[in-house]
């Protein structure tokens, strides 16, 4: 077997005892960027010095295996574009808490992956250095904005990686790659290095193989960052000791399966299949309606947190790239590409307060917003965890979105209110399409600061369905 | 046509925290070597880099408040303010919008009570220096001061006059100096005052409509000028039956003139949203009560307090301390002054004057007492010892002698030193005098 097929996990127990050397896990990983690179145009960068960084790592606890990491994580030694030509060739002054925090503790950054530009988007079609493909099947878009990070894991090009999820862009390519992405709960873990996109919504997480290698990596780079005021101060837990814990009696509880859009599709019927699954576990499994106000046990039509996100995110948005004047470093205004214009000019729309009379379009957003915070609180009361489908669809074809400035959104709906509430959530394959070797992938959204019990449900599902 | 002046004014003020508002890097702009050498990603607005509030600026803010009669907003938060400009590395500045730490708060001045809307905290920005380089004319940025802690103060529009103005910038400087959390160097940009200028007729109650904003004043005197070269300049618009225009206008000092710099006809939209990298700020009653029993005495009442207990006057002894710390220790002076049965206004006046040696706010207070004693009780000298020493200073000093004859009758000081310094002991300037003036 090659040996860059391995899991986390895997390679570490295998480089632990000595059954494999990190050269020829590199020998492996390097042959199937080689081979596969060029064609799914996976990495904007390629660390020629990882295996000699490897070897140092060996005694580390994750030692020296090589983890992908996406483009808007600073990085010292390597470029950091944000698959932007502005920041083309831009070396950063310093590095990311979250690749810091992976080194320090013996990972090794294999590539810089891409990305829709400034996580623009959710199918890296916005990249200024070309679209990626799905691993899985060419054709198609590996979703995003993490879509290279996805990928490379999809593609045996890493044995783990990082991404970043504004809303969706971690959990929506896992689910078009057939990976397992962890959104961490807002503020879990630190922003301070990460070319910022929607500040108040913004989080790093780990995209993997199993739910086990997201555990493991979680544990690594999450935390208090003193240079992050919004990070958490709350321990964190070794999720990897709540792993093979039951979860009979639990409370699980479906949402979004009766929306319009899916209450026919083919898709919905792997919900259902999900929904077997636990009930054969033991979990009490109930199908919450969607509503189109606040209800006890009801969820939030999702619907309106495409126009809060909408708002918030293209807000910040605006502010969060002004700095990018080409003044003191980078390039000028005018290689912004059309997706970022089009981000900045909404964004500053619902920031003016030339509308007089009416509220702050982005004061309502944010009290839209309160509502779903509300809504999850009180599931979450009842429920442990609640479920749904992380996209919509399948991987979709690259090119469809080019049409559609709102295609993100669409592809993102199911992601968006929990994103907004800041609440975390993990994608786990749950069907597997044999005709076109496409994935969907089951969304798992947990309380706050509760991502060992997404973990453990996750990993108890991901050993339970046949996909 | 008579017409009254509507003034409000903004004080900026930069705070001397260790280090800036929001990041590690040492606050101290003015006394660097080099440009760009107090930097780091946050103040310099690079990809990635987040802000982390400075405690301590925010501490003096409160203080500053609480010395401001001012209340205090429980929950506070950070707003992102956005314009362009070089200086302004992230294309917005972090500052306070609807949420100040302070508001209604107020200073009283002789010609009335000026309320004081709100005292918030922000940072300031780098500088722009416009230079040649190998003969090419360039702008270069200095972030050395990106990101130091800047407090602006702004009154409600309760003043009348220039010299209230000026009394209501004086005050509040020395309110600064007195709380120790900025040296408020007007020379140096620490202390900033903007003054909002405009007329309204005399017997009107309305707000003008239009509002002049006065800027790069850097004293108290010039603050005075200005705004009356401002109203004169006004008058002169009215009378012709038009308005001023809205506008920033400078002062040129030299000129007495102002001068104007930006139209500000349009208001700028700044998009205010809320700080999303820094959580709302909430002040709990232990965190105010631990500011509350840091303040000193109101320095104010301190004064009228001292005038009743030591018979300071105000207007001598304010001129000779600037920080609450400076005011405790001459609080002790002066009750070790009282209990020895002495004057402390006299004191006062001798250190005003420089006619006592003392080491201000060095020396313990309890020595005061002695050092007052010596230098100021005069000695038992006789006349006849008197005469005998004038007589003697009189022939070794031919030429001063002369000089005085020819009516030059300074030099009578120069005599009186010289008879002191032989006689090695102090007696009234007056006594010695009248010796000279009858020995010639």
């Amino acid at each position: 077997m090659k040996l860059n097929k391995l899991n986390l996990k895997q390679t570490l127990k295998l480089l632990e005892k000595k059954e494999i050397s990190l050269e020829e896990l590199y020998d492996d990983i390097f042959q199937a960027i080689e081979e596969k690179n060029k064609e799914l145009n996976i990495y904007l960068y390629v660390n020629k010095k990882a295996l000699e960084q490897a070897k140092k790592m060996i005694n580390f606890p994750l030692k020296g295996v090589p983890v992908a990491v996406k483009d808007n994580f600073l990085t010292i030694d390597m470029p950091t574009t944000a698959s932007s030509k502005v920041l083309e060739n831009y070396y950063p002054q310093y590095e990311s808490t979250v690749t810091k925090r992976l080194i320090s503790s013996g990972g090794v950054i294999i590539g810089k992956t891409n990305m829709d530009a400034w996580a623009h988007g959710s199918s890296t079609e916005t990249s200024d250095f070309g679209t990626t493909k799905n691993p899985r099947n060419s054709v198609y878009s590996p979703g995003g904005s993490s879509g290279g990070s996805a990928a490379a894991v999809a593609a045996n090009m890493a044995i783990a990686s990082l991404g970043t999820e504004t809303a969706g862009s971690i959990r929506q390519p896992a689910s078009w790659c057939g990976v397992v992405g962890l959104k961490p709960t807002y503020g879990r873990v630190s922003r301070y290095g990460v070319i910022a996109m929607g500040s108040s919504l913004d989080c790093p997480g780990p995209i993997t193989k199993t739910v086990e290698d997201a555990a493991i990596l979680l544990k690594y780079i999450a935390g208090k960052d003193e240079n992050d005021s919004t990070t958490s101060s709350l321990p964190v837990k070794d999720y990897l000791k709540f792993l093979n814990k039951s979860i009979k009696g639990f409370k699980i509880g479906i949402c979004y399966f009766d929306l319009p859009q899916l209450k026919d599709s083919q898709v919905n019927q792997s919900i259902k299949k999900a929904a077997e699954v636990f009930k054969s576990l033991g979990v009490q499994v109930d199908y919450l309606q969607t509503s189109e106000k606040l209800e006890q046990n009801k969820v939030i039509s999702p619907k309106y947190a495409i126009g809060v996100y909408t708002v918030v995110q293209r807000g910040e948005v605006s502010s969060n790239l002004a700095r990018y004047d080409g003044i003191r470093y980078g390039k000028g205004r005018e290689f912004f590409g059309a997706e970022a214009k089009r981000r900045v000019m909404l964004g500053i729309f619902g920031l003016s307060s030339f509308l007089k009379k009416e509220e702050l379009v982005y004061k309502r957003a944010q009290r839209v917003r309160t509502l779903y915070i509300k809504n999850f609180k009180q599931l979450f009361k009842k429920y442990d965890v609640l479920i749904s489908l992380t996209s919509p669809s399948y991987a979709l074809k690259i090119g469809s979105s080019a049409s559609s400035p709102m295609f993100g959104e669409l592809q993102d709906m199911l992601a968006e209110p929990s994103s907004l509430a800041g609440i975390c959530g993990i994608s786990v394959p749950c069907h597997h399409d044999k005709k076109t070797n496409l994935y969907l992938g089951l969304n798992i959204m947990g309380d706050y600061f509760q991502e060992e019990k997404i973990l453990q449900v996750a990993h108890v599902f991901e050993k339970s369905i046949v996909l | 046509m008579r017409y009254k002046p509507i003034i409000g004014m903004e004080v900026h003020v930069e705070l001397k925290t260790l280090s800036k508002m929001f990041c590690g890097c040492k606050n101290d702009p003015f006394e660097a070597k080099k440009p760009n050498i107090y930097t780091c990603p946050v103040c310099l607005g690079l990809p990635g880099a987040l802000p982390v509030a400075n405690k301590k600026a925010i501490d003096w803010t409160l203080k500053l408040g609480l010395a401001l009669n001012c209340q205090i907003n429980y929950l506070s938060k950070f707003d992102r303010k956005h314009y362009f400009y070089p200086d302004l590395p992230k294309g917005y500045q972090i500052s306070q919008y609807d949420l100040p730490f302070c508001y209604n708060g107020f200073i009283k001045t002789n010609d009335g009570v000026v309320r004081i809307c709100r005292v918030h905290l922000e940072e300031d920005t780098g500088k722009l220096i416009h230079t040649t380089v190998n003969g090419e004319k360039v702008s270069l940025v200095d972030f050395n001061r990106s990101g130091v802690p800047l407090i602006e103060i702004v009154t409600e529009p309760d003043i009348y006059s220039s010299s209230q103005a000026k009394e209501y910038a004086k005050k509040l400087y020395q309110i600064i100096r007195y709380l120790d959390i900025s040296e408020a160097d007007m020379e140096k940009g620490q202390m900033r005052l903007e003054a909002n200028v405009s007329l309204i007729k005399e017997d009107s109650c309305q707000l003008p409509e239009y509002k002049v904003e006065l800027k790069n004043i850097n004293s108290f005197r010039f603050l005075e000028k200005a705004i009356n070269s401002e109203i004169k300049r006004q008058i002169e618009i009215l009378e012709k039956g038009k308005t001023p225009a809205q506008e920033t206008r400078g002062y040129n000092a030299e000129k007495n003139q102002t001068f104007s710099q930006r139209s500000k006809e349009e208001a700028q939209d700044y998009r205010y949203f809320p700080e999303p990298d820094i959580p709302p700020i909430k002040i709990t009653n232990q965190w105010l009560k631990a500011i509350k029993k840091e303040l000193p005495e109101d320095i104010f009442s301190r004064l009228l307090r001292w005038q009743k207990d030591y018979q300071v006057r105000s207007e001598f002894v304010e001129n000779l301390f600037e920080t609450s710390l400076q005011a405790d220790w001459l609080e002790k002076v002066f009750q070790n002054m009282r209990k020895a049965g002495l004057d402390s206004g006299k004191l006062v006046n001798l250190i005003l004057h420089k006619k006592i040696k003392v080491n201000l706010f060095q020396d313990q207070p309890e020595k005061l007492v002695d050092i007052f004693k010596k230098q100021t009780v005069i000695e038992d000298v006789s006349d006849d010892q008197l005469k005998g020493i004038v007589k003697q200073v009189l022939k070794e000093n031919p030429k001063a002698v002369e000089d005085y004859k020819k009516g030059k009758t300074t030099v009578i000081n120069f005599l009186y030193g010289q008879v002191l310094r032989v006689l090695k002991k102090k007696v009234e300037f007056e006594r010695v005098k009248k010796i000279i003036e009858k020995t010639n």
